[in-house]
């Protein structure tokens, strides 16, 4: 689905990876594995098209990622460090914002994803109001709502608590036996039943 | 266009949700309006002679003050970086951020400024030429300030250089804004300055959303 080739990127006069080549095929599990500042939000945003600062390919189903640009985003969902989340807003407002912007959002209606969740009773409350768990929870939602089979996913789980994270990796599971595709970053021991995890190791790419 | 007005809707129902920030410029615009005399002179007939100037200063410094935070709630949450690696158009999504501002901004203050007006012993038959020039003025300033506030959003203290990086391009508005009242209070023809303006409007129109948003890009991407 995603081939990336030749990546190089240099951040504080730091070379992250040199010479990094990877695909990501549909069906499959990647983490983005390393220590604190080794790069693994550096490459989600680069895969996302979020940052310039690389040289390198990408390219998606074959074709150059900037010539399809338009088809890739419609194709992929990023969930990033921050949700997204305006505080100001209700879950609810929040959700439909979110399914204005990106149309691939159509798999349920705003209700059953924020049930599904676990916020069902709370979608008139405005999301400063909800824990950091609930906040999160509410941009995760997308993950329900979203019919796109590549999903980049940074640091998911993040104040989620211990039934949220089984949720997820159930939910990242069943997105994979439909044929869609996970690359993303977490420091949780990653559990996604029946499926193998390939991971990226990014303190190997590292030249020191 | 349905993109659009959910953007809008969006973005209007955020600022309800923060009154303030309605109610910043205005309060603003009112302080200078009250200050001015009493600082200056209260003189009626020195009043409506530096009227114009005074009332398109206020009201261009109060656009100012509200621009910088027409995306920072955006960058800070993460929202922007959603609305970058959408396929709805970027282009849509920033003429409607700065409809929205500018509804909150130069609208009211347009609307708020024969107030104003009366209280600087503004003649009468500059009224008119007031709030023309502020309803065609002012969303040029909201379109320009997006592009300097689009620049400076990835800064922590972008406050001080929005106001350098803008402020030259605010000038003619201000030059022709305030000749529009000039001419409007002498009982002159005002339709020339209202063209300028109007013509400047549409430029800026035509290629501020593409600065705006190559703004945006660079902000978050680097």
């Amino acid at each position: 689905m995603l081939e990336v080739k030749n990546l190089f990127c240099e951040r504080d006069e730091r070379v992250l990876f040199e010479n990094f080549s990877f695909q990501i095929n549909s069906a499959e599990v990647v983490q983005v594995i390393g220590q604190n500042g080794s790069g693994k939000t550096t490459l989600l945003r680069i895969l996302c098209g979020l940052s310039d600062a690389y040289t390198g390919e990408i390219y998606w189903q074959g074709k150059d990622l900037d010539e399809v640009r338009d088809q890739y985003y419609q194709a992929m969902l990023y969930v990033g460090h921050l949700a997204g989340v305006k505080g100001s807003l209700t879950a609810e407002e929040n959700l439909y914002w979110m399914m204005q912007l990106d149309k691939s959002l159509n798999k349920c209606t705003i209700a059953d994803a924020l049930k599904q969740v676990g916020l069902y009773g709370f979608e008139d409350v405005p999301c400063h109001s909800l824990s950091a768990g609930q906040q999160r929870r509410v941009g995760l939602a997308r993950l329900y709502l979203s019919s796109a089979p590549l999903w980049i996913l940074d640091e998911p789980f993040t104040a989620l608590d211990k039934k949220g994270v089984k949720e997820k990796e159930a939910l990242i599971a069943n997105h994979i036996q439909g044929g869609g595709s996970v690359i993303l970053t977490t420091h949780h021991d990653l559990m996604i039943p029946g499926e193998t995890i390939r991971p990226i190791n990014l303190d190997e790419e590292a030249v020191a | 266009m349905k993109f659009f007005l959910a953007a809008l809707k969006r973005d209007l129902l955020l600022v309800f949700r923060h009154r303030n920030d309605i109610i910043n410029p205005l309060a603003f615009f009112l302080m200078v309006a009250v200050l001015f005399p009493l600082g200056v002179s209260p003189n009626p007939v020195f009043l409506a002679e530096v009227a114009p100037g005074v009332i398109w200063v206020a009201a261009l410094l109060a656009c100012l003050l509200s621009v910088d935070g027409i995306f920072r709630t955006d960058y800070d949450d993460g929202s922007l970086e959603q609305m970058l690696v959408s396929s709805e158009s970027l282009l849509l999504l920033v003429l409607a951020k700065v409809l929205s501002h500018w509804l909150i901004s130069g609208f009211c203050l347009a609307i708020i400024s024969p107030l104003v007006a009366m209280m600087f012993f503004l003649p009468e038959q500059g009224y008119t030429a007031l709030i023309l020039s502020l309803l065609l003025g002012t969303p040029t300033l909201s379109l320009m300030g997006a592009i300097g506030a689009g620049l400076t959003v990835g800064l922590r203290k972008g406050g001080v250089l929005i106001s350098l990086l803008v402020l030259p391009l605010y000038i003619p508005v201000l030059i022709f804004g305030a000749g529009t009242v000039h001419a409007g209070a002498m009982g002159l023809p005002i339709q020339g300055y209202l063209a300028l303006l109007g013509a400047i409007l549409v430029l800026s129109l035509m290629l501020a959303p593409f600065a705006i948003a190559a703004a945006l890009k660079i902000s978050v991407r680097s």
